[in-house]
């Protein structure tokens, strides 16, 4: 039960990351933090008591095993994080381009 | 079977494009307007000519529930159809309107990957999968955004990309509580398990979702991200982040899961009422004292989904027919909106109402076609937009929210007052302008006055005779609730 | 920026050319072993792409970029979703339904087994890979000075 909570605290930690920080660096990694403590939850909700890694081997006879469908799961997610943080660093490095600083509240040339 | 084709057909032609424009362009353009012809025609078969049977296809053939299904039944072809038409007129818009900005090849194909998101979305039947093409569609868009090149582009697309991917953790982890109480990913299945389901599970996952997909469907209060992104990209991408992607996105998903897998529980309906009656107000009065034209048509989609948010709150036959009305008329002529507002922009060479001067007489199919389009969203007879606008009311009066019902005509009469403003000061008022900055061709006339000959034609919709054929079935589909399992794992 | 093509000390670029090969060889065997083992496409994909990367990052971009044939990488990098979708289409024709296994199943803990996923394992490899890879190369090629209105 100790190790849900603290999977939803990082989630937590992440968020408050992404609102509050100003630099833009931070936003980007605050959504990483956030988007790692769901997988982790994924893969938590995927424990079996007793099981072992879900494997099949030579030599070794089926055991109970852990649920492999959410590490299946947790995979594509990281993947998909991959393409949303590559492109969000793009975004970065172009708006430095135009605007010139990486902090957040000097971008804000949409108003209203 | 003719399933898997909505998502493969747009695809290919995603993975093609960049292999065939090496040397010239107009490859891309043709495969992608064919591509979207064909999702069309494809689309209407589905709908009129499936029998009125829901159509279920195994990938891999695995069978349920194991594997992972395509579902087909009224309501996602209804979407289909409405998806497929936008993106035929955006793209036929989008053949002059693009290529002042260079790289033509790159936007096809962004746009052919943006069609296949959503379409997964629409015919898939597990939860994870949705996700994945919701993630899809997210990137085709993101990067859309930003086409252009110019600073508010960016910050636009930014701000967009960091509100959806805090409402992606969000349904990321409704996801994983989901599976941690059921153990199964098929909307279907996991429709069948929620009935002996604790109702703090319940509370839980949907709460998320509805924080999630709340985002997606750019519902006050999570709006923040649409005034920039859908007034900074370029207008046919404009007509389909606002005319099909909040949509697809955000209403479908809404629906599907709070009616057909949780069998819409009270409280949530209580709660889509309140988003909804909050939308309509704040939006309509944030969009009248703006002055860019995006800006302000980018409020009124806020404004329009209240409208439809409180049709699904209602959770009656009528309110929902009216909210599914309201869905496929928005569609129309907020797409035709932002099409006049980039033909604006392109013959005036600005988005400034106060700077722009009576161009009626030089652009006489803009100037008609944004008259018709201004009709219909305000709620003016015989247009489509009174006949949705007038079932949500009588919907919201028979089911004893007579306050809603208020707010709803009060919206409307505000959204007539900012559309004058918009007709007076873009088109007909002040001073007559000489020449034209640019020029209107004749391939965004042609998506114009198809929308604007549409506007006409689905008030038809109305009729009994023809609701009975289209409307009817798609409110059937929804209300029946989590029966929509039993089709489904019956196949 | 002063040099900024110049890349690494020598130290350092002797041992990327020594252990390039190893790296993109355990690249290779992580995606060809995915399902016999973790791993699998995109695992080893992005080995792949760290291969190339730390080529990158110690000899600077110009030299990669004489070392390596971009145009093919792009080609194959373009093909490869290609030959996903056509693999899922032959399955669809003669399997019964998309992505259906075709391929014999093969003896339990072989590598030339269990159907389709070793085909399509080296192409999502594939596509990672040089995916990430060309990413990075095409943030590289921003230059952070040049700045004002385009």
């Amino acid at each position: 039960m100790t190790l849900y909570a603290l999977c939803f605290s990082l989630f937590l930690v992440g968020l408050y990351g992404l609102l509050t920080k100003r630099d833009l660096i931070k936003i980007i990694l605050s959504s990483g933090i956030m988007g790692y403590a769901c997988n982790l939850m994924l893969v938590l909700f995927g424990y079996r008591n007793g099981g072992i890694y879900p494997i099949l081997e030579k030599g070794r006879d089926a055991a109970p095993m852990v649920d492999p469908l959410p590490q299946a799961l947790v995979l594509t997610s990281i993947v998909i994080e991959l393409g949303v943080t590559a492109l969000l660093a793009a975004l970065a490095i172009r708006l430095f381009q135009k605007y010139g600083s990486y902090d957040i509240t000097k971008i804000r040339r949409l108003s209203g | 079977m003719i399933l898997p084709y909505f998502i493969v057909i747009p695809l290919l032609s995603a993975f093609l494009i960049p292999l065939i424009s090496r040397r010239r362009d107009t490859g891309a353009v043709i495969l992608s307007l064919a591509a979207a012809a064909s999702l069309l025609v494809l689309a209407g078969f589905a709908f009129f000519g499936r029998g009125g049977e829901t159509l279920v296809y195994r990938m891999s053939a695995w069978k349920l529930p194991i594997g992972i299904p395509l579902v087909l039944d009224a309501f996602s072809a209804f979407m289909l159809m409405m998806v497929g038409l936008i993106a035929l007129t955006s793209l036929v818009f989008s053949v002059h309107y693009i290529r002042r900005l260079g790289q033509d090849w790159r936007y096809y194909a962004l746009f052919m990957i943006l069609v296949t998101g959503m379409n997964g979305v629409i015919i898939t039947g597990d939860l994870f999968n949705l996700f994945v093409f919701m993630e899809i569609a997210l990137f085709a868009a993101l990067a859309l955004v930003a086409f252009g090149g110019q600073a508010h582009e960016f910050e636009a697309s930014f701000k967009y990309a960091v509100m959806a991917s805090v409402s992606s953790s969000f349904i990321l982890l409704g996801i994983a509580v989901i599976y941690g109480a059921t153990s199964m990913l098929g909307l279907a299945t996991i429709a069948q398990s929620l009935g002996h389901a604790s109702p703090l599970l319940v509370l839980w996952t949907g709460g998320l979702f509805m924080a999630g997909f709340g985002v997606k469907a750019a519902a006050m209060p999570f709006h923040a991200w649409l005034p920039d992104a859908h007034s900074s990209a370029p207008s046919p991408i404009s007509a389909m982040l606002s005319g099909v992607l909040i949509k697809t996105l955000g209403i479908y998903v809404l629906v599907r899961l709070f009616y057909n897998v949780f069998g819409a529980p009270p409280l949530f309906l209580g709660i889509f009422l309140g988003l909804g009656g909050v939308s309509i107000l704040a939006g309509v009065i944030l969009a009248v004292g703006q002055w860019d034209i995006k800006r302000l048509l980018a409020y009124h989609s806020i404004s329009q989904i209240g409208y439809i948010l409180l049709g699904i709150g209602l959770g009656t036959p009528l309110g929902m027919a009216g909210a599914v009305y309201h869905t496929v008329n928005h569609a129309v002529f907020k797409s035709l909106l932002f099409y006049n507002a980039g033909a604006l922009e392109t013959a005036l060479g600005t988005r400034d109402l106060r700077q722009m001067g009576n161009a009626a007489k030089l652009l006489p199919v803009t100037s008609g076609t944004s008259m018709i389009a201004s009709l219909s969203i305000s709620g003016i007879p015989p247009f489509n937009g009174f006949f949705s606008k007038l079932m949500i009311i009588i919907a919201a009066v028979q089911a004893g929210q007579p306050v809603l019902a208020l707010v709803a005509v009060v919206g409307s009469l505000l959204t007539l007052a900012s559309f004058m403003k918009v007709q007076r000061y873009g088109l007909r008022g002040g001073r007559p302008v000489e020449r034209l900055a640019g020029e209107v061709d004749g391939a965004m006339k042609a998506a114009m006055v198809i929308l604007a000959v549409l506007c006409l034609a689905t008030s038809l919709l109305v009729v009994p005779a023809v609701r009975k054929a289209t409307l009817d079935p798609v409110v059937k589909v929804i209300m029946d609730k989590t029966h929509y399992a039993l089709t489904v794992l019956g196949k | 920026m002063t040099n900024k093509t110049a890349g690494m000390t020598l130290i350092i670029k002797t041992v990327t050319r020594l252990l390039v090969g190893l790296i993109l060889l355990y690249g290779i065997y992580i995606i060809l072993h995915g399902h016999l083992s973790p791993g699998g496409g995109f695992g080893g994909g992005v080995v792949l792409a760290l291969g190339l990367l730390a080529v990158l990052l110690a000899y600077g971009r110009e030299e990669t970029l004489k070392w390596l044939r971009l145009g093919l990488l792009k080609d194959v990098e373009q093909a490869s979703p290609l030959i996903f979708l056509l693999v899922g289409l032959a399955g669809a024709v003669w399997g019964g339904a998309f992505l259906a296994n075709i391929l014999s199943k093969g003896k339990l803990f072989a590598l030339l087994s269990s159907g389709l996923i070793l085909p399509l394992n080296i192409v999502i490899g594939l596509k990672v890979g040089l995916s990430l890879f060309l990413v990075v190369l095409a943030m590289a090629e921003f230059d952070l000075d040049k700045g004002a209105e385009e």
